[in-house]
């Protein structure tokens, strides 16, 4: 047997179902007031793909302006605001979202065999606010932008900068209340609507992440909340709670912005983790090395994330003893992720391994997140600290988290899941390359950085000493090649909406709930309540619902 | 293709004859760094290559054509606790090392040599003891401990020297501070590394690390007139601190002779240690932290003196160890005309218009 995907069993005979969520109803109207997580999280990733593509483009812009030393390209006002806003757009209206609104969305309620979420209109609330939050984000940079760095560092962003700090600043605030609300749908569902025998260690591991990802959105956001609110005091009627003339303190913002910031990361990227865990353990078939371990690895980091914000703050003059204790818990915090990676790993072992382009896509997630995590204790660790914080390695370490990891991590999730949301395959090879070229662009684009910041390189720099332009070439000469493989998944992927083979109900021959119905799914997911009587990944069980069906056939 | 290969050429040349890893090592702390951060690379090597042949092996032992067939682990209690101790004991290796580090780079040696540095969109301002100022450079003797005391007068700012291995922030409205020791004579980058607005990337200068006797040379060549704490006796006089602090028995203000590096208890009962940030504190914000035994008279000089103002007081006070000295400011500057108006118009340099 080969191992491409096309002769499995039920795709030779499959029809695209004549009743699905796509079809039932028509008409803008219907998309525009539904309450269907489906649709929402479709609606979501249609946003979210054209949000992602102006940060793009944003970025390459800076690359082309860090190809030479001075800054020709732009004038350093311009190059600021375009930082600032490629920041901006990237983190709350491209990451964040990413994975939990559009796959979350889609199949956490498929995964615990509901119907919707537990509640539909906060659901399309939450996309509503979302859109509202990015046309403002879109209208303030039109109007002239912001460029205070996505930071928003105070005395910077109260009292120095004309630009539209107020308009970008209640984008996010908008922009935070969406994702908010999704948290508090997903852990409401997962508490309140899992079917008859899914218990909470039944749940896939996609699941448990997001349950995770969902308690820092609803404990964690309001505080960004909170700091936002008060740069637009401060800046409007100056209220003085930052402003050391007043008797403010300017490191309380930091404390405040940080204390979102940081465990925002994780928010970023334990739903990725999930995916993480579904595409390996179904392209091993094989349950997950040690499920409990790597579902309880996730709320710990969700719990000591937490606890570590002043990391970012070591060399800002807070008290030395403080940066013992947040260094330790930085420390601890890394552990949950090593656990993961090498979960993961001894998942392979003893499987029977297929290299289909979810599976290439989360291996290129294993080994950019391992350097991502590894360059992430060189930062915790506080005497390294002191030379590499706000340089380019900070750059470069947080771009292999969130792009190498994250980015990673949401294309093998929208590949694997592809399938099922619209009843049509990819086209296998091209896809295939696609990962394979994102791989290499990527590295060719941050890994240099690593250098530069070891070097001293600063970040936020529109202009540059001429030493450091040679690792800068091959950075921006690296994002050509990772914007091709970006552009690809856009293309192939429309193309395969009309043209792609008819899927069939479980082309990677899956385990979950959510593959046991047809794709595209109904409205309602599911014909009957399913009733769980197995583990989460349980390879054997499916063979036998096989055998079972071609007895009945 | 003619035209591009001059230009390829150039750029790999280039690329070879530049390329290095780190900066250059020229402070006494930044070999102490690199070794922990070496260790640190060695180590995320080995772990990712491990991870890389875990996956790799696992691929080619275990994929779908030689082994058609998975076989079901639970998992392993054994392997889950290997790789949840290892890590976390080299993580924690890594935290006491990156700890003793960390306190050296900000605990200056007592006998270090202070140089203020006021960070402002977008320059770094350096004052020396003798009243040498200079602008985006910094010049220090090598083998030398030399503290620098950072303040910001608008934003934050982040002073830098990857070459020293050291960076500390500028923070409006509070001093911070850090030292080094540079080893080797040269000329090395300045960064401000924390986002500061427009040009923010011009804020760059450059450190000359010098000979002590190179250094003394330029400290002569590049003499202001009168040192800091000059500086701050004319301003203590200008502003009529001596109205107060005058050290008579029935001064209506502390008592500032020898007061640097003394025990104070406040109004509050609490004790604190009398520093560079406590005394700008008592003169920006006195009735902050009242001296027992006075009355919370003193007024605000926020806003009247600038932050250069500010460090001259401070290291007039800080030097003023006898009596006489006190007498000498209150005296001299009160009975002559002359230099009560040379003192008037050099202090006027210092008050904010």
């Amino acid at each position: 047997m080969s191992d491409t995907i096309v002769v499995l069993p039920d795709q030779a005979t499959a029809r695209l179902p004549k009743t699905n969520y796509l079809n039932k109803e028509n008409g803008l109207l219907s998309w525009l007031l539904t309450g269907d997580h489906k649709r929402i999280a479709i609606l979501y990733l249609i946003s979210i793909t054209f949000f992602f593509f102006i940060g793009g483009a944003l970025a390459s812009l800076i690359r082309l302006e860090l190809l030479t030393p001075q800054s020709d390209l732009m004038a350093t006002d311009t190059y600021n605001k375009v930082f600032s806003m490629h920041g901006i757009i990237m983190i709350f209206f491209f990451l964040v979202p990413s994975v939990p609104a559009t796959i979350g969305n889609f199949f956490i309620p498929m995964m615990l065999g509901a119907k919707d979420l537990a509640l539909p209109k906060i659901n399309l609330l939450s996309w509503y606010l979302y859109m509202a939050a990015g046309t403002l984000a879109i209208y303030s940079m039109i109007v002239g932008g912001v460029d205070t760095g996505w930071t928003f560092t105070t005395p910077l962003s109260t009292h120095y900068v004309n630009t539209h700090v107020i308009t970008t600043g209640l984008a996010v605030f908008i922009a935070g209340f969406s994702s908010i609300f999704t948290g508090l749908n997903f852990i409401v569902t997962i508490h309140k609507m899992r079917a008859p025998g899914m218990t909470w260690f039944r749940m896939p591991l996609f699941v448990w992440s997001h349950y995770a990802a969902s308690i820092l959105m609803v404990l964690g956001t309001p505080v960004l909340a909170i700091a936002l609110v008060l740069i637009v005091l401060e800046r409007t009627i100056g209220i003085g709670v930052f402003d050391p003339t007043k008797g403010g303190d300017p490191l309380l913002f930091q404390h405040l912005f940080w204390f979102y910031s940081h465990p925002a990361v994780y928010i970023m990227i334990l739903p990725g983790m999930g995916v993480i865990s579904e595409v390996i353990s179904t392209f091993s078939r094989k349950r997950v090395f040690g499920y409990t371990a790597v579902a309880f690895s996730s709320v710990a980091i969700a719990v000591f994330g937490f606890f570590v914000w002043a990391h970012h703050m070591f060399i800002m003059g807070i008290s030395n003893y403080a940066v013992l204790v947040f260094s330790l818990l930085t420390m601890l915090v890394a552990v949950p992720s090593a656990i993961k990676i090498f979960n993961w790993a001894f998942t392979l072992y003893k499987g029977s391994v297929t290299f289909e382009t979810p599976m290439l896509y989360a291996f290129g997630f294993m080994g950019l997140f391992t350097i991502g995590g590894l360059t992430g204790v060189f930062l915790g660790t506080a005497g390294t600290d002191i030379h590499l914080t706000e340089t380019y390695f900070i750059v470069a370490h947080f771009h292999f988290v969130m792009v190498g990891g994250m980015l990673m991590a949401f294309l093998s999730g929208i590949h694997f899941y592809w399938p099922k949301m619209t009843g049509r395959m990819y086209p296998e090879k091209i896809s295939q390359l696609a990962a394979v070229v994102t791989f290499i662009g990527f590295n060719f684009t941050f890994f240099p950085q690593f250098i530069l910041g070891t070097l001293g390189m600063p970040r936020r720099y529109a202009s540059y000493p001429p030493e450091f332009q040679v690792l800068n070439v091959f950075s921006t000469a690296g994002a050509s090649i990772l914007g091709v493989g970006y552009l690809l998944p856009v293309l192939y992927l429309t193309w395969s909406l009309k043209y792609g083979a008819i899927a069939g109900n479980n082309p990677w021959q899956a385990t979950g709930l959510e593959w046991q119905t047809q794709s595209p799914p109904l409205t309602e997911n599911f014909t009957e309540i399913p009733i769980v009587d197995h583990e989460a990944y349980d390879y054997e069980w499916l063979e036998r619902q096989k055998e079972k069906e071609v007895a009945s056939a | 293709m003619s035209h591009i290969s001059p230009v390829l050429w150039q750029f790999l040349v280039k690329w070879m004859t530049d390329f290095s890893l780190f900066p250059p090592e020229a402070s006494k702390i930044a070999p102490q760094m690199d070794a922990l951060y070496f260790f640190m690379v060695l180590v995320s090597l080995i772990g990712l290559t491990l991870v890389i042949l875990l996956v790799v092996a696992f691929s080619l032992l275990y994929n779908k054509r030689r082994h058609p067939v998975a076989v079901q682990i639970e998992g392993s209690t054994l392997l889950e606790a290997t790789w949840t101790i290892i890590p976390l004991g080299l993580f924690l290796v890594m935290f006491v090392w990156g700890a003793l580090i960390y306190f050296r780079v900000y605990t200056p040696p007592n006998n270090a040599m202070n140089v203020y540095v006021v960070g402002k969109q977008w320059m770094w301002k350096a004052e020396h003891p003798g009243g040498q100022h200079e602008i985006n450079a910094l010049h220090v003797p090598i083998n030398e401990p030399v503290q620098i005391t950072l303040i910001s007068e608008d934003v934050f700012h982040s002073f830098s020297i990857p070459a020293f291995r050291v960076k500390r922030e500028a923070i409006p409205g509070r001093y911070t501070s850090v030292w080094f020791e540079a080893t080797k004579v040269g000329k090395y980058h300045l960064f401000c590394t924390q986002y500061c607005g427009t040009d923010h990337s011009h804020m760059i200068g450059w450190v000359y690390a010098m000979t002590p006797d190179d250094y003394q040379k330029w400290l002569n060549s590049s003499t202001s007139g009168s040192s800091l704490a000059q500086n701050g006796e004319r301003l203590f006089a200008s502003l009529s601190c001596s109205a107060c602090h005058n050290s008579r028995p029935d001064a209506r203000g502390p008592n500032l002779v020898g007061v640097y590096g003394s025990k104070l208890t406040l109004t509050d009962g609490s004790s604190i240690t009398v520093d560079d940030a406590y005394l700008r504190q008592a003169i920006l914000n006195p009735s902050q932290h009242v001296t027992q035994g006075y009355a919370p008279i003193m007024p605000t000089y926020q806003g009247q003196i600038s932050e250069e103002g500010v460090i001259d007081l401070v290291q007039y006070i800080k030097n003023l160890d006898t009596d006489y000295r006190l007498k000498q400011t209150t005296t001299t500057t009160t009975l002559l005309p002359e230099s009560q108006g040379k003192a008037t118009s050099a202090a006027k340099g210092m008050v904010k218009q």
